[in-house]
């Protein structure tokens, strides 16, 4: 639900509980709240990944900004991208016992996908 | 690289494909205590530079150019990279170290690497050539000026980590990253942008780029901007913890803050003690002082003096980099010029008030620390309700950020974003048991250990290394459009590339454009029409008007124009001024030791100036007297017929007159009297009188009858070499 609410400054009547605080006790509860605050956010990104995540890998992986676009295309495509665009092709060079580049060219060209799904046991 | 030479951007442009960036991370400036420079010591000044421009005073002061502690950045994107490097280079020699490109509109939306050299709108497409291109040049640049410049962009948008692995691999020493700049301004999805910020911060600390968050848009964007004040502290935690969390060394993670209020303002009033609260909460982060933007109009004037007073907030409490914004963002892209202008205040600013902490100090009572407390609790106040209301995600749901309300007052008018809605919605996938990525610097869960490796060793080893490792491994793209490009137009540009056509220019090359500044005796209306009639009269195209000021209702209106002419220059069909003739202080000892030579001087007619004439008389300011020159000087407001008299009397060889003050052209009308009282007194051929002035052309000069008029810029070199080739001629 979005809601915008308006409301009088209360900031005397909200205040009441810190304003015994001394200035270092404020600092540590501004820091406490923080992370309070960042910590789920932290957890997020810990469990999940996301198209440009994926690409980042495959481009460290040693592939062109176009090459990584398309893989990662796939890879969602085919259900796989939660094990990881840079596994599937890492997995395919391991089945195939060639290098990472041809692996990911092999992708690209449509080659190899049925291979890693059986090995990953993903069926769509 | 000579530095009288023009970059040769084809030069870069070559071999691009090979080029490898000499250094990764971020370089802050060196300390030098006590540092001292022609007499002057400095407290808070950095290693003095190899080569640069020093301030206009400067001359007066043996040309030192002392560069202050800070780290000073320019924001220089003007749609061509290409044209860009110059300005670059021209930032650099006026002191900035820190230069930023901005992107293009539209980047951020765009979900991938964009490629080749298209020309941006408002920034620059940044790509792989066009950032390896910049950082070529930066390297030719940073040697000519001798001290290291850091080069920085943007790592936001849906390609986040895509921007943060490129600029990783190729050198990029600063980036800004705040995932809360994707939600609230960009409407990108908040849980991909939180998701793609925490890979795009790890490959930043791999890369040791330093980061620049994105607070201070809040107060650009807001209603009544200084109200954010309590929310921007909120955002800036949320930004620097989350950075901190997935890697980003605190040395490295610096907070964008802006002065949130501007004058008529009472400025250091609601500036300073958010500026305190803020350092007081975050004093183990970096503070990178941006300018207030938000009330910048068109005056230059104007936006100078917010420029100055916000940098003496910085000197009050603390700046390790100082943002510069051109005092002409209000109307326009930035041109050249106003970006060096920018350099140069601050720069001037920054060492005007060196060393002012050890002279005053904020009060720890009263109203300062007063406030500062009161901010601080509000935004304690704000993380608390944050968080009861179910944490950031509901919080941007629920219109939290960016109300014009000073926290707990709310207005209802905050930006809201759906938890599920924004571009990249729905985009995020929970990781399985076995994901995998074999790579460096990657953020999160990462099962290596199903590939036999253990914990601490690098996923990388696993691909025999990635990128981070063996740079061999990246590919290149050079270009994908094969018209919107560096070459076509450089093309388009050839006639005027290192050759001897030239244009005007304000940010392309031969762009064409000029800018009139017209004072026109009537009100804003028929002065703005009146304006463009005289730019269409000039033969001007495309005027318009830039700026305008009223002088007085009625009495006059200030308007500037730009337009662009439709010529070109011929450097070699120009007649240059002759350069001064001077003799060498040996050529003019060794004249005088043969001869004496005896000279008066005075400051002529109401004119109490005598600095000028001081400097050109006084030993101490390498003057004349210096070559042994007996000088007689007579002071200030001295009548013309007391000079002339006392030169009879003294038997001098020389008049020297000073007039300074040039109203109703009072300071040639003195030369012209000076010039027929000699005469009258038939002691004209006695001696040589010489005329001196800010104001003065010498051809005006001697028009009147005098030996020689010097303007602005006078040594005392010069005099003593005229006069002793007059006499020598005698």
């Amino acid at each position: 639900m979005i809601r915008r609410s308006t409301r009088q400054d209360d900031f005397e009547k909200r205040r009441q509980h810190i304003k015994d605080l001394t200035d270092e006790q404020l600092k540590e509860r501004f820091w406490e709240l923080a992370e309070k605050t960042v910590n789920p956010l932290v957890d997020l990104a810990y469990k999940n990944t996301s198209p440009a995540i994926e690409r980042s890998v495959v481009l460290r992986m040693g592939f062109s900004s176009i090459e990584a676009k398309d893989i990662v295309e796939k890879t969602i495509k085919h259900g796989l991208i939660s094990k990881g665009a840079g596994h599937v092709i890492y997995r395919l060079s391991q089945l195939n016992k060639i290098t990472i580049r041809n692996a990911g060219l092999s992708l690209i060209n449509n080659q190899g996908w049925d291979k890693v799904k059986k090995s990953f046991e993903v069926s769509k | 690289m000579k530095f009288n030479e023009k970059l040769d951007i084809r030069e870069i442009l070559k071999d691009l494909d090979k080029y490898e960036p000499r250094r990764r991370g971020w370089t802050w400036r060196e300390h030098v205590k006590n540092l001292e420079m022609s007499g002057n010591v400095y407290s808070d000044a950095s290693k003095p530079l190899k080569n640069s421009v020093p301030l206009p005073a400067a001359k007066y002061f043996n040309n030192i150019d002392p560069q202050p502690i800070q780290v000073i950045t320019s924001e220089i994107a003007s749609g061509r990279f290409e044209d860009d490097i110059r300005r670059m280079r021209m930032a650099a020699w006026h002191g900035a170290d820190h230069l930023m490109v901005i992107r293009t509109a539209g980047q951020s939306h765009f979900d991938g690497l964009i490629e080749g050299t298209p020309q941006g709108i408002g920034g620059v497409a940044i790509t792989r050539k066009q950032v390896r291109a910049q950082r070529k040049a930066l390297d030719i640049i940073e040697d000519e000026v001798g001290r290291p410049i850091n080069y920085h962009s943007y790592v936001s948008g849906v390609a986040g980590p895509d921007i943060a692995v490129m600029f990783a691999e190729e050198g990029v020493n600063g980036a800004h990253q705040d995932p809360q700049y994707n939600v609230l301004y960009r409407n990108i999805n908040m849980i991909r942008s939180f998701v793609d910020a925490a890979e795009s911060k790890k490959v930043m600390a791999w890369g040791d780029i330093l980061q620049i968050d994105g607070a201070h848009n809040a107060n650009a964007t807001a209603m009544v901007a200084w109200k954010v004040m309590p929310e921007l502290m909120v955002q800036h935690a949320i930004n620097s913890l989350f950075s901190v969390k997935a890697g980003i060394k605190k040395e490295n993670i610096a907070l964008s803050t802006v002065p949130p209020t501007a004058v008529p303002a009472p400025d250091l009033k609601i500036n300073l003690p958010y500026a305190k609260a803020l350092r007081d909460f975050f004093s183990e982060y970096k503070m990178r002082a941006q300018m207030n933007t938000k009330y910048m109009e068109s005056s230059t004037r104007e936006a100078t003096v917010t420029h100055v007073l916000n940098m003496m907030i910085s000197k009050l409490t603390s700046a390790d980099i100082q943002s510069t914004i051109t005092p002409d963002e209000g109307r326009n892209v930035p041109w050249h010029m106003y970006n060096v202008e920018a350099c140069d205040t601050a720069k001037q600013a920054l060492i005007g008030m060196d060393g002012i902490l050890e002279m005053v100090e904020l009060k720890d009572t009263g109203f300062l620390p007063e406030k500062v407390r009161e901010l601080k609790e509000r935004s304690i106040l704000f993380f608390e309700e944050l968080l009861e209301d179910g944490g950031y995600f509901q919080a941007v749901e629920d219109g939290y950020f960016i109300d014009s309300g000073i926290y707990p007052e709310r207005n209802g008018d905050g930006i809201s974003r759906e938890i599920n809605g924004g571009i990249g919605a729905n985009t995020v996938y929970e990781r399985d048991e076995d994901y995998l990525a074999p790579v460096t610097a990657h953020y999160g869960y990462n099962n290596t250990s199903q590939y036999g490796l253990k914990d601490g060793e690098s996923p990388a080893t696993l691909i025999g290394g990635s990128t981070f490792e063996d740079r061999s491994k990246i590919q290149y793209i050079d270009e994908l459009d094969p018209v919107d490009n560096v070459n076509t137009r450089l093309e388009e540009k050839e006639k005027y590339i290192n050759s001897n056509i030239i244009k005007p220019e304000v940010e392309w090359l031969a762009d064409g454009v000029v800018v009139i500044d017209i004072t026109l005796p009537t009100s804003v209306r028929y002065a703005e029409a009146a304006a463009l009639k005289i730019a269409e009269n000039m033969n001007l195209l495309e005027s318009e008007v830039i700026h305008k000021e009223i002088l007085h209702q009625a009495e006059a209106t200030r308007i500037q124009v730009k337009g662009k002419v439709d010529f070109d220059i011929d450097l070699n069909e120009l007649t240059l001024a002759e350069e001064p003739d001077i003799l060498s202080d040996k050529e003019i000892k060794e004249f005088l030791e043969n001869r004496d030579i005896k000279i008066v001087a005075g400051t002529v007619g109401e004119d109490e100036h005598s600095v000028g004439l001081r400097e050109i008389i006084d030993i101490k300011h390498g003057g004349i007297e210096k070559y042994g020159i007996d000088c007689l000087y007579l002071g200030t407001s001295v009548p013309i017929s007391k000079l002339v008299d006392a030169a009879i009397e003294s038997n001098a060889d020389a008049i020297l007159m000073s007039t300074i003050i040039s109203h109703d052209e009072v300071h040639y009308k003195n030369m012209k009297k000076a010039h027929e009282y000699a005469l009258e007194k038939g002691v004209r051929d006695q001696f040589l009188i010489i005329a001196g002035g800010t104001q003065v052309t010498p051809e005006i000069a001697r028009k009147q009858g005098v030996d020689q008029g010097f303007a602005r810029g006078t040594k005392g070199q010069h005099v003593a070499s005229f006069i002793v080739k007059k006499l020598k001629e005698k």
